[in-house]
């Protein structure tokens, strides 16, 4: 990661040299860094203007731009309306991700798995330490689980995927919300943690008997045993693209000051439940207010333009509804 | 002699002889070598006092908030509202995988220096020497991922089941050594860090027993001693307080490593009563945490963060109290 991070570094310093063009500068979730980058990458080479953006993490994004030493922040987890007013700050989400929980067990192909929040909760807890544990062979009657203890994995490092994953398991067990709640970081009852998204990913991969949570991308890409959920409409569904825009369709955006919605949990029959969105945040008076045009510019464009990049790079762009609305919100709120 | 040479020069140089200014200027060369120096070394206490100053005035707030019951409370809830946090976990972590790496690290350490320099055959010495060497050298992120990929699959599959099998039922044992066997846990952790530490060890006993002169061992050897007995009698005690002072750099190291132990410590602030079990350090848990927290969470991280400073603080001087009442001993 930070190699990469070096690399485009490296290349924004390059950039900068040559196009003196307002340069808009960003920093926050490490999350969204690589289709932010991708995007950047775009669009440079189309207006020529470029973009720097950091990728240290959703708390040190939100202290970033309440500092205003960037052009804007960017979190995982939203920030709440009152915050958001008293920092003067606006709030969009700008692109989306969903989280899937991962196994390793053998002679299970993925998707054949399923498991519902309420389950995952008392996994997480402790409370279902066995595969073959009565409430796990009750949604899954035709697989044959092995007798053997579940090794649970999770995020040792706070993380955003983290607080959109206990706020599911809040929002699902109410057992787990009354223990342990959501954040970035919990106090976690049982389990190892593993550093980042790749660090699940690689211990679930070789830990037999392992459950964990990672972002879609990661379980795609490492081709690991996701499990199917059990949403908040009582249907079964697959981690798809499709699943994950509807669980965004679904949100009642326009009714969310600062949008602040989490879109776990969210109805509809097709939904996934663990999706979530990440965040921009702005000033609405920004002191610097060219910096905070060519931002906008550059955000406008990434919705138009950047939703096909976005899939390839296994993200969800924002449903079209929600972009109108978003960009309703830039024209009221942000000053020029 | 060297005097001569001086005047000599002085005189070509500056023409008619004079003696007080070719003194006075030496002495002005002196005085600020002397200063330049002094003020190196007064910067090290002034960059050590800023760094005690900004650790306290970070974790001011956590210290109001928890007090001293910071240092034995164990729950670890920094979502909680207010965030509840106790150091034992990571305390507790941080000392038994310390101890467990100098456990295994100090024996092993001192059997290479003793083996390199008192019994290897002349050709074997410089493979051993750079290889030791070369251990130093690896960044800790290799000795994490190799500990992630492949000590700890090893260890879950094959050490752990044995050790577990090996003392289940004996009493204490069977608990620390209790299953389930796991990729991550303090013990892989101390293991790798027992490695990290090991050429610190070795390195510097090795240097130091060379300087064993060799007419004391050769007159050992004179009277009859076996090897072991001139390591034992001779070169041990001659070499005490440099062979410490390594175990001491090892110890500081193994306390603060970082970046190896999260990656395979399995970062659980649960004390367990297993050493099979994952668990956490102080270092791996400010590491782990830092970047996405604030308020209360990141003072009491700053807190942990002075707690490890005085730990190591207080390893040091407990290790120069020891090295001085060792030479008083020896000296009666």
């Amino acid at each position: 990661m930070n190699f990469l991070r070096t690399i485009v570094a490296a290349g924004m310093v390059a950039a900068s040299t040559s196009a003196f063009a307002a340069d808009i500068t960003g920093a926050g979730a490490t999350f969204p860094f690589p289709i932010y980058s991708k995007w950047a990458d775009a669009y440079k080479k189309e207006t020529g203007n470029g973009l720097n953006y950091q990728s240290i993490g959703s708390g040190a994004g939100i202290k970033q731009i309440q500092a205003k030493t960037v052009t804007f922040g960017a979190t995982d987890a939203p920030l709440k309306h009152e915050t958001l007013e008293k920092d003067g700050l606006v709030q969009w989400p700008m692109v989306m991700g969903a989280i899937v929980p991962v196994v390793n067990l053998e002679g299970i192909k993925p998707g054949e798995l399923v498991l519902s929040g309420e389950v995952l909760g008392d996994i997480y807890l402790g409370k279902i330490k066995k595969w073959d544990d009565a409430a796990i062979a009750k949604l899954n009657p035709k697989l044959k689980l092995p007798a053997d203890a579940i090794t649970v994995v999770r995020r040792s490092d706070g993380s955003g995927t983290t607080f959109n994953f206990t706020d599911y398991l809040s929002k699902s067990s109410a057992d787990w919300k009354a223990k342990v709640g959501s954040g970035t970081a919990v106090e976690w009852p049982a389990g190892v943690g593993a550093k980042g998204n790749e660090g699940v990913a690689g211990n679930v991969g070789q830990t037999k008997n392992a459950i964990g949570y990672v972002e879609y991308a990661y379980a795609k890409q490492n081709k690991l045993t996701y499990a199917a959920m059990i949403n908040k409409a009582g249907k079964t569904v697959q981690p798809t693209i499709a699943a994950f825009q509807a669980a965004a369709s679904n949100a009642d955006w326009a009714k969310a000051p600062g949008y602040y919605v989490i879109l776990t949990d969210q109805p509809g029959e097709a939904s996934w439940p663990i999706t979530a969105a990440t965040f921009i945040l702005m000033h609405k008076d920004a002191t610097d207010k060219a910096a905070s045009q060519e931002a906008i510019k550059f955000f406008k464009w990434s919705f138009e333009k950047g939703a096909k990049m976005a899939e390839e790079l296994d993200y969800i762009p924002m449903p079209e509804s929600v972009v109108k609305l978003i960009e309703k919100t830039w024209s009221s709120e942000i000053k020029s | 002699m060297a005097e001569m040479a001086v005047e000599s020069d002085v005189m070509e140089a500056a023409g008619p002889y004079d003696r007080a200014r070719a003194l006075s200027a030496f002495k002005l060369g002196d005085i600020t070598f002397y200063w330049i120096t002094r003020a190196c070394a007064i910067s090290v206490l002034l960059i050590l006092g800023g760094i005690i100053i900004s650790l306290i005035v970070g974790a001011w707030p956590a210290i109001r908030e928890y007090g001293a019951a910071f240092l034995w409370t164990q729950r670890w809830a920094p979502s909680a509202d207010p965030p509840v946090l106790g150091a034992l976990g990571p305390i507790y972590g941080t000392l038994v995988t310390s101890v467990i790496a100098m456990m295994i690290a100090i024996p092993v350490g001192l059997g290479i220096a003793v083996f390199l320099t008192e019994i290897c055959p002349i050709w074997l010495r410089r493979p051993i020497g750079l290889a030791v060497e070369l251990l130093a050298g690896i960044p800790s992120i290799i000795y994490g991922m190799w500990g992630f990929f492949v000590l700890g699959p090893f260890l879950a599959n094959t050490f752990q089941p044995f050790m577990i099998s090996v003392f289940d039922g004996i009493p204490v044992l069977g608990t620390i050594f209790a299953g389930p066997p796991s990729y991550l846990s303090l013990f892989n952790a101390a293991l790798i860090l027992a490695i990290m530490v090991l050429p610190f060890i070795t390195a510097i006993s090795v240097d130091v027993f060379k300087t064993v002169p060799p007419v004391l061992k050769e007159a050992a050897y004179g009277v009859g001693c076996t090897t072991w007995e001139v390591v034992r009698n001779v070169v041990i005690p001659y070499t005490r307080v440099g062979v410490i002072g390594g175990i001491m750099l090892a110890l500081g190291r193994a306390l603060g490593e970082t970046m190896a132990v999260t990656f395979i410590i399995g970062n659980s602030f649960k004390i367990q009563s297993s050493i099979f079990a994952p668990g956490t350090t102080i270092s791996a848990a400010i590491a782990s945490e830092f970047a996405e927290s604030d308020g209360l969470h990141q003072s009491g991280l700053i807190l942990l963060g002075l707690l490890l400073f005085i730990l190591t603080f207080f390893v040091l001087a407990a290790a120069r109290l020891m090295l001085m009442r060792l030479e008083k001993k020896a000296g009666n």
